[in-house]
C-alpha cells in the first residue's frame, strides 16, 4: 500500500517568545512491512533540520528558533510503501536487546491494578494468546475518551481513570505485559483510517513486544488489533517519554496555541 | 565575556552602591526628623524618605503606619525588602560568589569580609546605633569601589561594573534631591524658613557635599544652587552630570571593544547627557524639579533596560 | 540450591578480622617508617600548642578563600568548611608507583566496560555477568546506545576511592566515573600546607600538584569533537551557586582559564552548542561539566530540570560537543556493578588486578542476602544507589534497632542495597582535640583520561575526626588532609 503523509504543526504565541526548540522523532525506518520512498522534516523557519540516528534507533530532527518569535510551523511530508506483516517487525534496526524492553520506567510502573490485569491474561496459554487476551482487556478497561489524560499520565492512572487514548492503551499494554515478562515497548507514528472524518487523530501509538521465534509484534490496544499496512512507524522507545514524537521547549512567557494537521491519504487513490 | 558575568558585575557594583544610597538615604530621614522635632513641627518625613528610596508601594502592602522605626526596620534590615540595605549587601555577595573568577581577590575580599560582618555581631540588630551603621555601609562601600577601582584590569568587566556604579549612583541622586519635593511643610513655616533651610542642609549632608557646596558658590544654602550642585555641576562627583560622563565613557569603551557595535542604550545615554550638559537650573525650575526629576529616574530606567538587552541577556 | 557461600565472582580481597590492630601510614609507636621520619620529627619539636594555632591560621586561610562544601539534609550552614588536619598523610615513591598502575589499569577497564555496554555488549555475551543487572540499571542510558564519543573516553575525570589495608595492600572502595568531586582540595590543602610550614617542603622532595589544571585542560582539549574546527573551546557547565561543589567549580574554571558557565547561558543551534557572551553568540566544543545525566537536557532527560540547556544531548551526539564525562558513565561505577571490576579487568585487559577489590554482597541474591542478615552486625551495608555516605550501616557500631530497621529495608527491596565486611582502614596520626591520635584515612586520588591517561600524583586524603570511626565522608563530618607523594 502506498500511504502519502501530510503533518503540519503550528505554533503560536499570545506574545514573542525568546526561543523554543523540540525534538521531532517522525520519520519511519525501512524495515520488511515498509519502505521509505521518499520522506521530508522541514519548518518555516529552517529549510533543512539537522538528524541523527538516536539510542533506539530512530530518526531525530532538532527544531530550534533561537530569536524572539510569534509562531513557527514545522511540516512532516514523505511517502511510503507499506506491505501486510501481521504486526511482525522484520528486518528493523534494533540497536537494543529485547530484555531492555522488561525495564520498567516512571509511566509504566505497575501497581496493584496493573498487576491484576496481567494476572488475567495470564492463564490464555501461549504468549501470543496472552497477548491477544491482554489487547481486549485493555481496551474493555479503559474508553476512548479526549481530554480526560495528558502525557504526563501513567498507566496506572489511565487504567484507574477507565478513559484514556492511544497513548494510555499503549502504556498500560506495555506495564501489563512487562508484568508478564514480556519485553515491550512503545511505538508512535502514522495511521492511515480511510475515513473522511476520523475518529482517531492520524498520529497514533501502539505497543510492541517481543515474542520467541517471531521477534517484535506490534499490538494496538487502542484499535484491538495487531498492526497493518495502514501503520507507519517512525519511534520507538520504552514508553512515551523517549518515544515522543515532538518533545519541546520554549523560554518566554507567551502562552502558547498549537495547531495540528495530519493527512494520511492513500497514494494514487482519488479522496 | 559571557552574558551573565556581565549582568553580575553589572548587579553586583549597583547593589554595593544602592546599599550606601539607602543608608544615605535614611540618614536624610534622620536628620530631617530631628530638625523637625527641635524646631517643634513633626511632618512626614518618614513617609518622604520611603518615597526617595522607591519603597513606598511595597512597605504599605507590608505596614499601614510610616512611624520611624517601621521605616528605619524597612529599609534597613527587612529580607522581604530587595533593597533593604542588608538585603542589597547580600545580594551583592551572591551575585559576586556566582563571579567569583570574574573579581579580582580585593574585590572578592571586600565583598565577602562585608557580607560576614553584615551577619555577626548584632550590627543590624533592631538597637544598633543607626547613625554607626550608615557610616560602616559607607565605609564597606567605599572600601569596595576603592578595591574594584584600584585592582580591576580595564576590560569589558571592569567598564560593566562602572555602568552598574553609575547608573545606579545617578538613580539615587536624583531621588535624594526629590526628598524635598515630598515633605510636607508646616503651613506657618514658607519657603526660605528655618525648617527649609535645614532641609536642604540635611541632603547636601547626605551626599557629603555640604563642604563642597561653600566651596564651589561661597554663598549661603539656595535651593536652586543645590539642585544645580546635584544636577549640573561637573566637579561634584555624585552629581547627574558627573555620573552621565562615566556612563557615555565606559558605554563608548565597551563600543570599542566589541567592534563598534552600539545600540538605542548609547543614544539614551547621549540624550540624557547632553540635557545635562547644557541644561540650565533656572529652566529646570521653571519646568518644575519634580517633573524633571521623575523623567529622568524613568528615563535611567529605560536605560538600564536597553543596556540589558544589547549586552546582558 | 542456597549455597551458603555468597556467589561472588571476586577472590574475597584481603580484609581482617575487626579485632586486627589497622595499619598505620606512620608506624607503630617504636618503628617509625622511613619515609615519614621528617614528619615524626616535626611533630616531636613542635609543641602542641603552635600546632594548635597554626591549624586556626589554616581555618581562617580557608574561610578567606571562601573554601567551602554545602552539606545537604543537615539543615545547618550552607557555608560550612570542611575540617583541614595539618599532619599530612605521606606515601612513598614505590608505593605510589603501585597504585598509580593499578588505577591506570582500572579506569582504561572501566572506559572500555562503558564502551562495550553502549555497543556489542560483549561482556554480557559472553555470560560474565547478569545482563539485567546491566539493561535495568538506571545508570544505564539507552540514549548512549552506539555513540561513539571522541577518543571512546567515557569517564574523562575518574576519582577512585581507594582504603590501604596493610603494607602493599590497596583497595578500591568505590569508583565514581560521572562528576567525581574533591580536586580543590586536593590543591587548596597543599597551599595552606606550604604557607603554614614553608619549613617542612624545604626539607622534603614532594611531588607538586599545582599542574593538575593544566593537565585537566589538556585532557578536555584532546577530546575534541569529530566536528571541532581549529582550537577548541572549553567551558565548565556548573548547576550553579547553590551546589555543594561550586567552589570547585569556579576554582577550576579559573585555574583553567576557561568560561564558568550555567545551563542558561548556553543554547544550542543547529545542534550546535554555543554560550551567550556580550560580544554575540560563541562555539562551545567541550564541556567539563558538573551537572548530573538527569539534569542535564530537559529536551532528553527530566523535562524539570532548569539546571541543564535543552537541545545539549542532541549536540552531543551529532559529534558537536564533548562531555566529560560522557552521558551514562555511571554505569560503571553502580555498587552493584562494582564487584564485577576485576571480572572487566581480566576481560577487557587480559591482566589481573593490581588494586584489589571489597568482597561485596548482593543482596539482590538470595544466598548473599541469607548470608548478610546472618551476619549483619560484623558487616557495612550501602545503598547500591547512594553516595556521600548517606543511608548507610556500620554493623559492628550500630545499635539494635538501626540493625533490626536494616534487616527491615534488606528483606522489602534486597536489590536497592549491597553489603561489605568492616574494613581495617588504615589510620593517620591527626591532631584532634586531646592531641595527636591515629585517625582512619582514604585516598581518592583523580585520574585523567583524553588521548592518554594522567594522574597527578596524590589526591584528597579523607580522614574521620571521630575516633574509630569508619566514615570519612565530609558530608558526614569527615575532614581531609594534605597528601605528599615523596620522590625519590
Amino acid at each position: 500500500m502506498r500511504l502519502r503523509v501530510r503533518h503540519q504543526t503550528a505554533y503560536s504565541y499570545d506574545s514573542p517568545i525568546a526561543a523554543a526548540i523540540q525534538t521531532l522523532r517522525l520519520t519511519p525506518r525501512n524495515y520488511d512491512g515498509l519502505r521509505v520512498v521518499q520522506w521530508r522534516v522541514w519548518s518555516d523557519r529552517r529549510r533543512e533540520l539537522p538528524v541523527f540516528i538516536d539510542g533506539y534507533g530512530n530518526p531525530t530532527h532538532c527544531h530550534a528558533v533561537n530569536y524572539p518569535h510569534t509562531d513557527a510551523t514545522v511540516f512532516v511530508e514523505g511517502e511510503v510503501e507499506t506491505a501486510a506483516t501481521h504486526g511482525i517487525v522484520r528486518g528493523a534496526p534494533e540497536p537494543l536487546p529485547p530484555l531492555f524492553f522488561l525495564r520498567r520506567t516512571p509511566l509504566t510502573v505497575p501497581d496493584a491494578a496493573l498487576e491484576a490485569l496481567a494476572r488475567q491474561a495470564a492463564p490464555q496459554g501461549s504468549v501470543l494468546k496472552q497477548l491477544h487476551a491482554l489487547l481486549h482487556l485493555v481496551r474493555d478497561r479503559v474508553d476512548y475518551l479526549r481530554g480526560a489524560t495528558d502525557v504526563a499520565t501513567t498507566a496506572a492512572e489511565a487504567l484507574a481513570a477507565g478513559a484514556g487514548v492511544c497513548q494510555d492503551h499503549a502504556h498500560i499494554f506495555i506495564a501489563a505485559a512487562r508484568q508478564l515478562g514480556i519485553p515491550a515497548r512503545y511505538v508512535g507514528g502514522y495511521i492511515w483510517t480511510g475515513l473522511e472524518t476520523q475518529e482517531y487523530q492520524a498520529t497514533h501509538a501502539w505497543a510492541e513486544t517481543f515474542v520467541h521465534d517471531l521477534g517484535w509484534v506490534g499490538f494496538d490496544p487502542a484499535n484491538r488489533i495487531c498492526p497493518t499496512e495502514a501503520y507507519i512507524r517512525t519511534s520507538v522507545g520504552l514508553d512515551y517519554r523517549s518515544a515522543a514524537p515532538v518533545r519541546g521547549i520554549r523560554r518566554g512567557a507567551g502562552a502558547e496555541t498549537l495547531s495540528v494537521a495530519v493527512n494520511v491519504i492513500q497514494a494514487g487513490v482519488d479522496q | 565575556m559571557l552574558s551573565r558575568t556581565a549582568d553580575n558585575l553589572y548587579w553586583l557594583a549597583r547593589y554595593m552602591e544602592r546599599a550606601e544610597n539607602i543608608a544615605r538615604i535614611v540618614m536624610v530621614g534622620h536628620r530631617m526628623t530631628s530638625l523637625a522635632r527641635s524646631l517643634g513641627n513633626s511632618g512626614n518625613e518618614w513617609h518622604s524618605t520611603l518615597l526617595a528610596a522607591g519603597c513606598e508601594p511595597a512597605f504599605f502592602a507590608k505596614h499601614a503606619e510610616a512611624s520611624a522605626p517601621l521605616v528605619i526596620d524597612y529599609l534597613v534590615r527587612d529580607p522581604d525588602n530587595p533593597s533593604s540595605i542588608f538585603t542589597c549587601l547580600e545580594t551583592a555577595r551572591r551575585n559576586a560568589r556566582a563571579v567569583r573568577t570574574a573579581l579580582t581577590v580585593d574585590m572578592w575580599d571586600a565583598l565577602n569580609e562585608t557580607w560576614y560582618q553584615a551577619r555577626g555581631g548584632g550590627r543590624f540588630a533592631a538597637t544598633a546605633d543607626l547613625p554607626a551603621l550608615v557610616d560602616w555601609v559607607k565605609e564597606r562601600s567605599l572600601l569596595f569601589a576603592g578595591a574594584y577601582a584600584n585592582t580591576m584590569l580595564r576590560n569589558d568587566a571592569y567598564y560593566f561594573t562602572r555602568l552598574g556604579t553609575f547608573i545606579e549612583r545617578a538613580d539615587n541622586t536624583a531621588r535624594i534631591l526629590d526628598v524635598k519635593y515630598h515633605v510636607l511643610m508646616p503651613r506657618h513655616e514658607g519657603i526660605g524658613g528655618a525648617l527649609d533651610y535645614y532641609h536642604w542642609q540635611a541632603i547636601l549632608r547626605s551626599v557629603s557635599a555640604l563642604r563642597s557646596y561653600h566651596w564651589v558658590y561661597q554663598d549661603r544654602l539656595k535651593p536652586w544652587l543645590v539642585a544645580e550642585l546635584l544636577l549640573l555641576r561637573p566637579e561634584m562627583p555624585r552629581s547627574l552630570l558627573s555620573c552621565y560622563e562615566q556612563i557615555i565613557r565606559h558605554l563608548e569603551l565597551l563600543a570599542e571593544a566589541y567592534g563598534g557595535k552600539r545600540g538605542e542604550c548609547h543614544r539614551i545615554a547621549g540624550e540624557l547627557h547632553a540635557k545635562l550638559r547644557f541644561g540650565r537650573i533656572q529652566d529646570i525650575f521653571q519646568s518644575g524639579l519634580h517633573e524633571f526629576l521623575t523623567e529622568f529616574i524613568d528615563r535611567s530606567v529605560t536605560l538600564g533596560d536597553e543596556i540589558s538587552s544589547l549586552y546582558l541577556l | 540450591m542456597g549455597s551458603p557461600e555468597p556467589s561472588d565472582v571476586n577472590l574475597p580481597a584481603a580484609e581482617k578480622p575487626e579485632t586486627a590492630i589497622p595499619f598505620d601510614e606512620m608506624g607503630t609507636a617504636g618503628q617509625c617508617r622511613p619515609h615519614y621520619e621528617l614528619v615524626r620529627r616535626w611533630l616531636d619539636e613542635t609543641p602542641p600548642e603552635l600546632l594548635a594555632l597554626k591549624r586556626r591560621e589554616a581555618e581562617l586561610l580557608f574561610r578567606r578563600i571562601g573554601i567551602t562544601f554545602a552539606v545537604y539534609a543537615e539543615g545547618g550552614d550552607p557555608e560550612r568548611l570542611i575540617p583541614f588536619d595539618i599532619i599530612p598523610r605521606v606515601l612513598d615513591a614505590a608505593e605510589w608507583e603501585l597504585v598509580s598502575r593499578g588505577l591506570r589499569q582500572r579506569v582504561r577497564a572501566l572506559n572500555a566496560f562503558i564502551r562495550d555496554v553502549y555497543h556489542r555488549r560483549e561482556i554480557l555475551r559472553a555470560g560474565l555477568m547478569p545482563p539485567a543487572l546491566v539493561l535495568h540499571n538506571e545508570g544505564f542510558r539507552p540514549e548512549m546506545q552506539d555513540f561513539e564519543p571522541a577518543q571512546g573516553v567515557y569517564t574523562h575525570v575518574a576519582g577512585i576511592d581507594i582504603v590501604r589495608l596493610g603494607p602493599r595492600e590497596f583497595t578500591v572502595l568505590e569508583d565514581n566515573c560521572r562528576t567525581p568531586s574533591g580536586v580543590s582540595y586536593m590543591m587548596e590543602n597543599r597551599e595552606a600546607m606550604m604557607r603554614l610550614f614553608p619549613d617542612l617542603f624545604a626539607h622534603h622532595r614532594i611531588a607538586s600538584v599545582a599542574h593538575y589544571p593544566e593537565e585537566l585542560l589538556d585532557t578536555l582539549q584532546s577530546v575534541a569533537p569529530p566536528n571541532c574546527q581549529g582550537e577548541p573551546r572549553v567551558a565548565l557547565l556548573t548547576p550553579g551557586a547553590h551546589n555543594s561543589a561550586y567552589y570547585e567549580h569556579s576554582f577550576l574554571a579559573d585555574e583553567m582559564g576557561i568560561e564558568l558557565v550555567e545551563g542558561a547561558d548556553l543554547f544550542v543551534d543547529d545542534n550546535v552548542v554555543y554560550m551567550r557572551t556580550t560580544e554575540g553568540p560563541k562555539r562551545v566544543d567541550v564541556l567539563y561539566r558538573r551537572v548530573d545525566d538527569d539534569f542535564l537536557d530537559p529536551l532528553t532527560f527530566r523535562p524539570e530540570s532548569v539546571v541543564g540547556t535543552p537541545g545539549l544531548f542532541n549536540a552531543y551526539r551529532s559529534g558537536n560537543l564533548t562531555l566529560a564525562n560522557g552521558v551514562g558513565a555511571g554505569i560503571a561505577d553502580d555498587k552493584a556493578i562494582y564487584r564485577f571490576v576485576p571480572a572487566m579487568i581480566r576481560f577487557y585487559l587480559g591482566e589481573e588486578p593490581i588494586l584489589s577489590n571489597v568482597r561485596t554482597f548482593s543482596c539482590a541474591q538470595d544466598g548473599d542476602l541469607a548470608y548478610v542478615l546472618d551476619h549483619l552486625e560484623e558487616l557495612v551495608v550501602k545503598e547500591a544507589r547512594g553516595s556521600g555516605g548517606y543511608g548507610m550501616l556500620i554493623g559492628p557500631q550500630a545499635t539494635q534497632e538501626q540493625l533490626a530497621e536494616f534487616r527491615a529495608k534488606l528483606r522489602a527491596a534486597p536489590g536497592d542495597y549491597i553489603a561489605q565486611p568492616t574494613l581495617a582502614l588504615s589510620t593517620c596520626p591527626t591532631f584532634v582535640e586531646a592531641g595527636i591520635a591515629p585517625r582512619h584515612v582514604d585516598l581518592r586520588p583523580f585520574v585523567l583520561v583524553g588521548r592518554d591517561i594522567r594522574i597527578v600524583p596524590g589526591g584528597l586524603t579523607r580522614v574521620a575526626m571521630r575516633a574509630g570511626s569508619l566514615v570519612v565522608n565530609s558530608s558526614q563530618g569527615g575532614g581531609t588532609k594534605d597528601t605528599w607523594v615523596l620522590e625519590d
